[in-house]
């Protein structure tokens, strides 16, 4: 549990020492910002439903891009040999940088506070699906880091580690509006798989344990899926 | 303490180490000599925990391998070839680093076990650099320092002086002989002076065999040595010089060399076998009024042995 936590500590820290999480949050920022004022006076509704149905597709382009180095760097320049030759379990090291990656992009949702409170100046917002939405979006951040780190721990190149997350991540948001094309006997199959819908439910305010299980499940299959790949490669 | 039996290693077909069967015990500075792609470091990566034998079993003190793999990863200090390190940590942020993970808890154990590594391995002036901007001897220094930093009863080290310059062999090398005193250390290399300089035993392994495992001094002993003479006088020209040396025997492998002084004139000589030609060389040079500089033999057992033993498989 310790190991864990220094794990998480130390990449959290790295993020903050390179570049790259300055340019990713400013990009996150910049992104959601835009797409979400553009259309805000328009609609003149005081709610975030917009900012919220937004997230998924964002954030699948945005974590693959936090998760990206966790493991391929470490494999390029070396590193990860000193990491798994130090008292360390496979699960530690998997769970300290996926860890690590949802504390970031937790962080990164901070400065997002700043609508509701702009919002709640100029309107009434009902706290309910703020509070839902923020809840959510942490579970889902949870799960595309886990599908981040673990396209990550498939290669030792960047972009490609990057490219894979991104379809991972992208094919469970869009998964629920692809329904037309499937047999519809495996429907509500394909619609439990896909990220959106859970999402959107507990964006509405509701917590669901189905939904909390469902985010839950997708870091496990991932984070166990890392171990498996760890270990198969050694 | 380590005992290694049939290790075996597969990369797909390509078989990198082949039954593979090594006995280390307490104390023992043990080399792993060897051309390059050898399966030196296949060999040492196994033992550290990082690749999973193909077959074969290690067992570490009472430790058996994979099953105890954490138990036997913490009794280990592992440097790998070239250190890699993280290269946007500072120095004393990644020992920090370190230490936390090999369970150092207390603030002050770990600040008291810095002083140490750094007092030993020469780390004080660079605690507050990043590790990117080092040089490789340096980053070589603190891969040292993190592979001590538990003060581990076996290190491992792969090739731990390539790449420094002549200061930092020799410091390497004196760390490794003091801490070898009470440590059981293994280390890898393909030059040849440094494991004799600096081990008990050597291992010597050729296509992912191990062709010869003894101490250093039965290793020379093995063969018929050859030797090469150095020879340095004063007062005397080449020519004159040369033709004396040849009256000795005709067929004697005399070349002439750069003199490592002004004056002087240098030689070496090749003897093969259990020749040795100094009581002529002596007589012959003290019929004329030259002064004898410098005559020595040095032995090249070890370097007959290696080309012997890793040029038949190949």
């Amino acid at each position: 549990m310790k190991q864990i936590k220094t794990i998480a500590i130390k990449e959290f820290k790295d993020y903050f020492i390179s570049p790259v999480a300055y340019i990713v949050i400013s990009l996150f920022l910049i992104v959601t910002g835009w797409f979400f004022f553009s259309t805000f006076f328009i609609f003149d509704r005081a709610d975030l439903r917009d900012f919220f149905s937004l997230l998924p597709i964002i954030f699948s382009f945005i974590i693959p891009a936090v998760t990206m180095r966790l493991f391929s760097e470490e494999k390029n320049i070396g590193s990860y040999e000193i990491l798994l030759t130090m008292p360390l379990s496979f699960t530690d090291i998997a769970l300290g940088k996926f860890f690590a990656a949802t504390m970031f992009t937790a962080s990164m949702l901070i400065p997002t506070l700043s609508y509701p409170l702009f919002i709640s100046l100029i309107g009434q917002v009902d706290p309910g699906p703020v509070i839902g939405g923020y809840i959510g979006s942490v579970f889902l951040a949870a799960a595309y880091c886990s599908l981040g780190i673990f396209a990550s721990s498939l290669t030792r190149n960047q972009i490609v580690a990057f490219i894979i997350g991104t379809a991972l991540c992208f094919t469970l948001t869009i998964l629920d509006k692809l329904l037309f094309f499937m047999p519809s006997a495996i429907l509500p199959v394909i619609e439990f798989i896909g990220a959106s819908s859970h999402f959107a439910t507990i964006s509405k305010g509701i917590i669901d344990s189905r939904d909390i299980l469902y985010f839950v499940s997708v870091v496990f299959i991932s984070i166990f899926s890392t171990y498996i790949v760890m270990h198969e490669k050694n | 303490m380590i005992e290694v039996k049939n290790l075996t290693k597969y990369y797909k077909n390509f078989c990198a180490v082949n039954n593979i069967s090594i006995t280390i015990r307490k104390g023992e500075i043990l080399g792993l000599l060897g051309p390059n792609g050898a399966g030196k470091t296949t060999t040492l990566r196994m033992l550290t925990g990082y690749l999973r034998p193909s077959s074969g079993t290690i067992h570490v003190n009472d430790f058996n391998m994979p099953e105890d793999v954490l138990k036997i990863k913490s009794l280990i200090g592992y440097l790998p070839e070239s250190a890699p390190l993280y290269h946007n940590m500072l120095v004393y942020d990644y020992l920090d680093y370190v230490a936390r993970i090999k369970g150092i808890e207390d603030k002050e154990a770990r600040y008291d076990r810095f002083l140490k590594l750094s007092d030993l391995c020469g780390l004080s002036g660079i605690m507050d650099k990043p590790i990117g901007n080092l040089s490789k001897g340096l980053k070589q220094r603190v891969g040292l320092a993190h592979a001590m930093m538990t003060n581990p009863e076996i290190l491992i080290l792969d090739e731990p002086t390539s790449g420094l310059d002549p200061n930092q062999i020799a410091e390497i090398r004196s760390i490794i002989k003091s801490i070898g005193k009470e440590k059981t250390i293994i280390f890898s290399t393909h030059i040849l002076s440094e494991a004799e300089a600096t081990c008990d035993r050597i291992a010597i392994i050729n296509n992912g065999r191990v062709v010869a495992d003894d101490t250093t001094l039965n290793l020379k002993k093995r063969v018929q040595a050859d030797s090469l003479i150095r020879l340095s006088l004063k007062g005397a020209d080449k020519e004159n010089a040369l033709s004396l040396l040849k009256s000795i025997d005709p067929m004697l492998d005399v070349e002439a060399v750069k003199p490592s002084e002004e004056d002087l004139i240098s030689f070496e000589i090749q003897s093969s076998g259990d020749q040795d030609f100094r009581s002529e060389i002596y007589l012959k040079i003290k019929e004329t009024d030259w002064i004898i500089v410098q005559l020595a033999k040095e032995s090249q057992a070890l370097e007959k042995i290696f080309r012997e033993l890793t040029r038949e498989v190949a």
